[in-house]
């Protein structure tokens, strides 16, 4: 399969006065079409700089990184790599530009001097692929958390990227703005084959993605299926992760002897599981 | 009893057409040295009464006392309450502001007027129990990550040695590794002062492992305060209400429903542990070795 996103030995460097340091080092990745990729990693492992990488915010100090066959080091294509990378933050308020819900959607698409019929079309399509659409008319700051953060994920996907990179959306969230993000990004990926990049710190939120990319000091340690790098309990809290809460519990009865499989990820393996155990 | 409130309420705007009665006759009693978790959506008005309780907000109606004495008796008495309740906000580290971690954590007792000698102490108290060492005194605050911003922010509040700590979601954005570190500092600080802890959190795992009582706030009412294991036995009424719980505790009463005889109390990984490893030897012969 062709990937849309592709890096090569890419390595990032910061740099200020005194001294050079390394953000990213050798990163090899590849992300499919239509894949819903999470990176993991704690504060400080290089995985918002990586990120920043797949829409051209920042290009690679050396080695490459491709986005749908364009190098984002040629500045002619950046305004190309924009349309078709779009990323999310993780504060709502620091995203959206105007008064009126529908013209923050709008924004990027009148930027881009897109016909007025057609913005308004996208527009429609956006808030209602968000479930926004009944409050196009509302003003942002009367919204909640999860309902400003919807938003801005429509004013991404109403330029229609071919993927959409989130960088912890919902670290500032409750647990219901949580799940509506959630939802809705789910749903841009089931059901609109949108490629997703989501960035967390919530193993739940891992759990649910295609494919997990660890990144700890500067490199990729990890990459596999949620189970493939879930099973692996030890060294995950060894670089200062987690694992969903059943994934632990199995893990512990398996250190006490008991035999439960290593790769529980979802509470309903683990129902399953016990009920076999318990009833056997 | 350290914390209790009769019957209060409290409503914003009062007046005008925005009004909202975000606080609704709240009867509670908090022990000294209890380590409550508060927990309730957004909007359940549980930050709304925890600002009560060092006098930030007056109630529009009933009685808030400390230790004792109604806070708000004696007009001048209330800024006394600051200093035995300390409010640690949500993101606190928007509210660093001194030139060195020093001079930033100092800033409270400084206000205690207390003599320099003694503020010393407190600030490199405080350090301790926030894990940030010797070195970090005179860096300024700004330049720090944000997870020891949010120590230090910590650190200025108990440097003032509050009776109660109260902290408003102390790990939100925070890596797992970083909301580690500063639950058990907060932990290993009200096992070693005895003081009072009130921690407000979305975080179900959170609660259900650090917590001893749950406070429930709903739709402005207190709606249950209880041991953390009654309150989690009571899955369906918080299910009901849309809360989360802990995915062991989904576990277990997901088994219970499906007709497995499992204990209905389990909330941390720990214990679930304890009670399949139980279930399993009664049975015998399933364990490995």
């Amino acid at each position: 399969m062709e990937s849309l996103i592709h890096t090569e030995h890419l390595k990032f460097e910061y740099q200020n006065e005194e001294e050079t340091y390394v953000a990213l080092d050798d990163i090899d990745l590849d992300v499919n079409e239509g894949e819903f990729v999470a990176v993991l990693g704690h504060n400080g492992s290089g995985k918002s700089t990586l990120a920043k990488h797949f829409n051209a915010i920042l290009v690679p100090t050396s080695g490459r990184c491709i986005v749908d066959g364009l190098d984002t080091c040629e500045d002619d294509e950046l305004f190309n790599i924009r349309q078709r990378v779009g990323m999310v933050f993780q504060n709502p308020d620091n995203q959206i530009v105007a008064t009126i819900v529908e013209e923050d959607v709008a924004f990027a698409l009148e930027n881009l001097g897109v016909d007025p019929q057609q913005i308004r079309q996208r527009v429609d399509d956006a808030l209602k692929k968000v479930d926004m659409y009944k409050f196009r008319e509302h003003a942002p700051h009367q919204l909640s958390g999860g309902q400003k953060q919807r938003v801005a994920i429509a004013g991404v996907i109403a330029m229609r990227p071919k993927c959409i990179v989130l960088d912890e959306p919902t670290a500032m969230l409750d647990p219901k703005g949580r799940r509506e993000v959630l939802n809705t990004i789910m749903e841009l990926n089931k059901e609109y084959k949108t490629t997703v990049i989501i960035i967390t710190h919530y193993m739940d939120e891992a759990a649910l993605a295609d494919r997990i990319v660890v990144v700890d000091h500067t490199k990729k340690v990890m990459e596999g299926t949620p189970k493939e790098v879930f099973s692996q309990v030890e060294k995950l809290k060894d670089l200062g992760l987690d694992v969903p809460q059943v994934t632990e519990l199995c893990y512990k009865l398996r250190q006490n002897g008991v035999n439960v499989p290593c790769d529980i990820i979802t509470e309903e393996e683990c129902v399953k599981e016990l009920q076999r155990l318990l009833e056997e | 009893m350290i914390i209790k409130t009769e019957n209060l309420t409290y409503t914003y705007s009062s007046g005008t057409p925005f009004e909202k009665v975000a606080v609704d006759d709240v009867n509670i009693e908090i022990q000294e040295g209890d380590f409550v978790g508060v927990i309730g959506h957004t909007g359940s008005g549980k930050s709304t009464l925890i600002q009560h309780f060092n006098g930030l907000l007056k109630p529009t109606s009933g009685k808030v006392y400390v230790n004792g004495k109604d806070i708000w008796a004696n007009k001048g008495d209330v800024l006394k309450v600051r200093f035995e309740v300390g409010l640690v906000f949500q993101y606190p580290e928007h509210q660093l502001f001194e030139e060195t971690v020093y001079k930033d954590i100092a800033f409270g007792p400084g206000n205690m007027g207390l003599t320099k000698r003694e503020i010393d102490d407190r600030v490199n108290e405080a350090m301790a129990f926030t894990g940030l060492s010797e070195e970090f005194k005179e860096k300024s605050p700004f330049d720090l990550s944000g997870g020891q911003k949010r120590r230090v922010a910590i650190a200025g509040v108990i440097a003032m040695r509050p009776k109660v700590l109260i902290l408003d979601e102390p790990t939100a954005g925070l890596d797992p590794k970083g909301r580690d570190k500063i639950l058990n500092q907060i932990k290993e600080y009200h096992k070693k002062t005895g003081s009072t802890v009130l921690l407000v959190s979305h975080s179900m795992e959170d609660i259900a492992r650090f917590a001893k009582k749950v406070l429930v706030m709903n739709k402005s009412k207190v709606f249950d305060f209880d041991t953390t294991e009654n309150i989690f036995k009571r899955y369906d009424k918080l299910k009901a209400m849309g809360l989360n719980v802990p995915q062991v505790t989904n576990v277990f009463h997901t088994l219970i429903k499906n007709g497995v005889d499992v204990p209905d109390n389990v909330y941390t990984t720990d214990y679930a542990k304890e009670r399949i490893l139980e279930l399993l030897s009664k049975k015998g012969g399933v364990l490995n070795d």
